[in-house]
């Protein structure tokens, strides 16, 4: 433990001019002794194992005592940041760090309400892959300009089970052809669950004459007839659909559950590595494995953000700081523990820290970064609220 | 005890401690709902599915509470006196302290169709290799929502109608009307429903309007496109475009608005049917022919619904130490008890807190009750029906129309996210129930013990805490487990009143039911059962040993 810290401090030393460094021991300095509130989303018991691990390493290391308020939404802990800004809370809010991106970042810069810029000076900035992960300082085409940090990278893969399943569709087409002759095998989480407007957005990907208009906000004059293939596509769909259509599961721990319980043969996910972690745990057959789409899948970050108000800003960075650590990086990576894939260029790491990646199994169900194939970028985040919200005003609503 | 001067005060306060919080609940959510130019109702009139939301409130809350009404009084009125009757009396209080949410999850694992009924039943009696594509769950009808409704609420009017029964004389008065020729079911009807609704009318109207703004059954078992009004009105004060604000507190107050329609079409049916009852009064209602019927359909209806809570849990309680559990496995293929030991830590901490504020909150409003009953009795003061109104405020408005405005007014004060201040919004949930379970039994006392007490030169107190409270230890208790269920259940309360920083296990098991991870909600729910079954369990086991030799204190049932 002792060796590395002093490691760290030899890095960060190297890394960070002088003064910076200085900044960063009063940051550490005033952050010893703090509380950390990180409100993140409670619904997985391997996410709040790994949280729980992140707090005892912040207490060990820095003294920082990290509380994982568990959310059912994290639009839960934006809401509640508003709500304390109309209350007239500007300082010592309840909330320290949220688990964040898109919309919800979105609308929280829009609206004041986030501290920083602050991810660039973190110590361990120097690791992130600016350069090969575009997506850690780009959320959903807006620049995040230090107010968030990123801390693990997604894509949406399928999952299938190939007992069940021997050849997965692997373009839309093949899948609109494999649910119409399947029918109630397929569903997806029912927007605006985030799982579910992201599978919009990927059939939008896949039917849109030009999908790159979707880098930019939408344009209301060409929305409806630039969207058209994609209500095209769904249409035609949805009455194959689980339930036909009739009823949706609300995210993707429920469209997991409806895998696990064999109610439907291909499931998705945002996590490469979610299907061999479940697998681990026993709450899915090990014959279960994923795939993409050969044209790629959409694929983002997540990252952690510190409201203006939040009462323990300097405990907050620390944590935020503490989770682009290689050996905690690494630790997400493992199949047995998350799964979640790196934020980190493995290039400018050290030795050591390299060899934690390189020693990772890669897990029963999980594609290598080869197969993988493109992540493709997220749209702007105008296309995801008005989608979601066309999606409820044409299937959402029963009658 | 409190002096003579203070005790008289004790109703006037508690009646405030009830009121006070829901009106400016009330009042911090109706000034949202009209803000900025009413933008909150413009937008709740833009949405899309807001008539089906609303016509799937009034009629799931209508019919959970229609039938629930029905079983209860079909169990009364054709088992009463019966040993089933006692069986059931047995059954009730674990019955009553399962949490709407761990019974709404046990529920839905029980019926979706690759639920455990059909994991039973295949492939050997359905052919079914894998579940059949039927829409059970989350039906656009809100059929399940309403079964799991009924499931839950009839164990509660139940309660009530057996702390009515005592004062509607119901031996006597079913013995003169089947004297006269009347069947069973006839007797009741013309003879004891009058007096007997008439107590649980109260109750009734809280389980209307609870069945029509539940939040956490409604999200679990209700149909999602729409959700009901209540749970859609959650998901908009979770907007995150942070643009729902309004539009959750407008469709708050429709709701509000909702639940007082409802109530108005309750009292003109109440109307209909007094007129129904008298005409079969008058035409010499007999009928003898339905009794055996009747007597089958109490049956069955009440096994139904102790049964689908009952294995509902107990489904529950095998996914908590379930291994992998495919379709149609019957059982998991191998048990651990991995779940349990991951998660002890939490368990046990939000275990312990959610005893404290549950003690807290109960301790603090069995004070007060005593306090109001006992001043009551010496002051000779007779509550007045709008007392009894107050009494039930908290349960007639909806929690989602006061509860944010509630919020609001503790983070100005400072108070939110303070585990205290939760205990003392549960303790307006709280309240009431204890308060309902109790009263009965403390007014049936029989007074001339005090006055043989007085007589022999006791002080008013002493007599209070030498013999009217030892004798009726049973009841306390009673109250105090009923108080500490409630208690323990709360979800909203908690939520926003503790700021998502004071845990309990309803709002563990809340944020992990959306996670959908069956073993760890099972563990939850099992202990969010058992801390107020425990307290069931004392209520009856203490006074039996503390009265192991006073015969007359006995418990008869």
């Amino acid at each position: 433990m002792l060796r590395r810290h002093f490691l760290l401090a030899a890095a960060s030393l190297f890394a960070l001019p002088a003064h910076a460094q200085t900044a960063w021991d009063n940051i550490l300095e005033a952050a010893r002794g703090q509380t950390v509130y990180w409100h993140a989303w409670g619904g997985d018991p391997k996410i709040n194992d790994f949280i729980a691990y992140v707090g005892e390493q912040a207490q060990s290391r820095h003294g920082v005592k990290l509380e994982h308020v568990k959310l059912a939404s994290t639009a839960d802990a934006v809401a509640r940041v508003l709500g304390e800004r109309n209350a007239g809370t500007l300082t010592g809010g309840a909330v320290d760090l949220i688990w964040i991106n898109g919309e919800n970042f979105a609308a929280m810069k829009d609206q004041g309400l986030l501290f920083g810029p602050f991810a660039e000076n973190l110590p361990n900035w120097t690791y992130v892959d600016v350069a090969g992960k575009p997506a850690v300082v780009t959320d959903f085409t807006l620049p995040t300009e230090g107010y968030e940090s990123p801390w693990a990278m997604a894509q949406l893969v399928f999952e299938y089970d190939s007992s069940r399943l021997p050849q997965p569709p692997r373009t839309l087409e093949a899948l609109k052809d494999w649910v119409l002759a399947h029918p109630g095998r397929f569903t997806y989480p029912q927007p605006p669950d985030y799982l579910g407007a992201t599978f919009l957005k990927q059939v939008a990907y896949g039917t849109l004459a030009d999908p790159s208009v979707m880098q930019a906000p939408l344009d209301e004059a060409t929305y409806e007839q630039t969207m058209a293939p994609m209500w095209a596509w769904l249409d035609e769909v949805t009455p194959a659909l689980w339930r036909a259509g009739k009823a949706y599961p609300q995210n993707e721990p429920a469209l997991g559950q409806l895998l696990a319980d064999a109610e439907i043969d291909i499931g998705f996910a945002l996590n490469p590595g979610r299907a061999s972690a479940e697998i681990a745990a026993g709450n899915l057959a090990d014959s279960v494995r994923t795939f993409t789409f050969e044209g790629g899948t959409i694929g983002n970050a997540s990252f952690v953000a510190i409201p203006f108000n939040a009462a323990h800003q300097a405990g907050a960075q620390v944590v935020a700081n503490l989770l682009l650590d290689p050996e905690i990086q690494a630790r997400a990576q493992d199949p047995a523990v998350l799964g979640f894939q790196t934020v980190l260029n493995l290039d400018a790491l050290s030795p050591a820290d390299r060899t934690r990646f390189d020693a990772l199994e890669l897990g029963i169900a999980t594609l290598s970064p080869a197969d993988l194939g493109p992540a493709l970028l997220e749209p702007h985040g105008s296309w995801m609220v008005r989608i979601s919200q066309d999606w409820i005003q044409r299937y959402g609503v029963a009658q | 005890m409190i002096s003579g001067g203070l005790l008289r005060w004790a109703p006037r306060l508690t009646l405030a401690l009830l009121a006070g919080p829901v009106a400016a609940g009330l009042l911090g959510t109706l000034i949202p709902a009209f803000s900025n130019d009413a933008k909150g109702f413009r937008a709740l009139l833009d949405w899309p599915g807001l008539w089906p939301a609303l016509r799937l409130s009034l009629t799931t809350g209508l019919a959970a509470t229609a039938l629930s009404l029905g079983i209860t009084l079909l169990l009364v009125a054709s088992l009463w006196g019966t040993r089933v009757f006692a069986l059931i009396q047995h059954l009730l209080a674990p019955l009553l302290s399962v949490p709407h949410a761990a019974a709404a999850l046990g529920l839905a694992f029980l019926i979706a169709p690759s639920g455990w009924i059909a994991r039973l039943l295949s492939p050997w009696a359905t052919g079914w290799a894998h579940p059949p594509d039927l829409l059970i769950l989350n039906d656009p009808y809100g059929l399940s929502l309403t079964l799991g409704l009924v499931a839950k609420e009839v164990p509660f009017l139940f309660l009530m109608a057996l702390a009515a029964l005592p004062q509607t004389d119901v031996a006597r008065r079913l013995n003169v009307a089947q004297s006269l020729g009347a069947g069973r079911i006839a007797a009741f009807l013309v003879s004891v429903l009058p007096s007997l609704y008439s107590q649980l009318r109260l109750p009734v109207y809280a389980v209307l309007a609870y069945s029509m703004t539940a939040v956490e059954m409604a999200m679990i078992l209700g149909p999602t496109r729409p959700a009901t009004l209540s749970a859609q009105v959650v998901i908009w004060m979770a907007d995150p475009m942070l643009q729902g604000q309004s539009t959750a507190a407008a469709g708050a107050m429709l709701q509000l608005a909702a639940v007082l329609a409802a109530l108005l079409l309750w009292v003109g049916a109440e109307r209909i049917a007094r007129h129904a009852l008298i005409r079969l009064a008058e035409a010499g209602l007999r009928a003898h022919l339905v009794d055996p019927a009747l007597r089958g359909l109490a049956i069955l209806t009440g096994s139904l619904t102790a049964g689908a809570l009952i294995l509902g849990l107990a489904s529950l309680a095998v996914w908590s130490v379930a291994g992998l559990w495919q379709f149609p496995d019957a059982l998991p293929e191998s048990l651990t008890m991995r779940t349990w030991m991951r998660a002890a830590p939490d368990l046990i901490r939000t275990g312990a807190l959610t005893l404290g504020i549950a003690a807290t909150a109960t301790g603090l409003s069995l004070a007060l009750v005593l306090a109001c009953l006992e001043a009551e009795h010496r002051h000779g003061l007779s509550p007045r029906a709008g007392a009894l109104w107050v009494l039930y405020l908290p349960l007639l408005v909806p929690q989602v129309a006061f509860l944010p405005g509630l919020q609001a007014a503790a983070l100005r004060s400072g108070a939110e996210g303070h585990w205290l201040a939760v205990a003392a919004a549960h303790l307006v949930f709280v309240l009431p129930y204890v308060f309902l379970s109790l009263a009965p039994a403390y007014r049936a006392w029989d007074n001339r013990i005090s006055v043989a007490g007085l007589s022999l030169g006791a002080s008013p107190a002493r007599v209070f805490w030498r013999l009217r409270l030892p004798m009726l230890l049973r009841p306390v208790l009673t109250a105090a487990a009923v108080g500490l269920a409630v208690s323990v259940g709360q979800y909203l309360p908690t939520l926003l009143i503790g700021g998502g920083r004071v845990e309990t296990l309803t709002t563990e098991a809340v944020a992990l039911s959306s996670g959908g991870n069956r073993r760890l909600i099972g563990a939850y729910a099992l202990l969010q059962m058992l801390l107020p079954a425990l307290g069931f369990a004392l209520a009856l086991l203490l006074p039996a040993l503390v009265f192991r030799h006073r015969r007359g204190m006995a418990v008869t049932s």
